[in-house]
């Protein structure tokens, strides 16, 4: 579908990535882990959980200022409902046993060289690799 | 109040990152993913970026504390040390989600604003698996 490699929004949007991540660590000590963040809103809750709905409160009305901008959202999918349901309920089970996400161990946890992030980024990585493989190339 | 506001405008500027950067686009993550096909590492150099990004602010500007590893969720690996069974299991799964869908929990709550079914449907499973997992491990 997409093929080509676009560099430039890339590099953009990947420094906004970390400088939010920054942002959130050195002012609320906290760790931008996507996963970590939205499955915290469920009970039980702690003392100090409001900041969560909050950050994802922005999170979501990211794409809604975006479109303000008069710029589309591009959201290519062909994947149906069911897979669709079946890749959710392993991102959100696979990520709270692993202890992260993308953004947890793939941002976060890597820049502080976290072995078990490198680690668990490394075999997500692989995990994913291999079943686009068989999906695409296989079945 | 002031740390709400802040939490809010961190989550959408994470958010415009990840639009800005794509990986919003289950067709671009899936492009990058699929190292057979035409592949596509514009998302490497995300979170390249991202990484590069964080290490550099987060060795300018110290936190004055390590992050709250009390109240924290394990979001990032950093509560606890070494590799176990629950981190290699649980990033598999992460992975073989991802994988199939295209989608990681950042991008499914920004994709709400698209309307797109599969997104809801994603998102919905999501939080199912992690509840499935407060059911299974915790009290």
């Amino acid at each position: 579908m997409t093929e080509e490699i676009t560099v430039l929004s890339a590099l953009a949007g990947g420094a906004i990535i970390g400088l939010a991540s920054a942002l959130l660590l050195f002012t609320h000590n906290r760790v931008a882990g996507i996963s970590g963040i939205a499955a915290g809103i469920l009970p039980p809750w702690g003392a100090d959980s409001g900041w969560r709905l909050w950050f994802l409160a922005g999170l979501i009305m990211s794409g809604l200022l975006y479109r303000l901008t008069g710029n589309a959202i591009p959201v290519q999918t062909d994947t149906p409902l069911i897979l669709m349901a079946v890749a959710g309920l392993l991102v959100g089970y696979g990520s709270r046993l692993g202890g992260g996400c993308t953004s947890g161990h793939g941002v976060c946890g890597i820049a502080k060289l976290s072995v078990r992030s490198i680690v668990a980024t490394l075999i997500f990585m692989t995990t994913a690799g291999l079943s686009v493989y068989l999906v695409r190339h296989v079945f | 109040m002031a740390k709400n506001i802040s939490a809010f405008v961190f989550g959408l500027i994470f958010g415009l990152g990840l639009i800005i950067a794509q990986m919003t686009n289950p067709a671009k993550v899936l492009a990058f993913l699929d190292i057979a096909g035409t592949w596509d590492p514009s998302l490497a150099l995300v979170m390249a970026s991202a990484l590069l990004t964080l290490g550099v602010l987060q060795r300018v500007f110290r936190p004055l504390s390590e992050p709250d590893q009390e109240q924290e969720q394990p979001a990032c690996g950093n509560r606890k040390s070494g590799i176990d069974v629950q981190l290699i299991g649980g990033a598999a799964i992460f992975g073989i989600g991802w994988g199939l869908s295209g989608i990681c929990p950042g991008p499914a709550l920004v994709g709400l604003t698209t309307g797109l079914p599969g997104i809801y449907v994603f998102a919905g499973a999501m939080f199912v698996g992690f509840v499935l997992f407060n059911f299974l491990h915790r009290r």
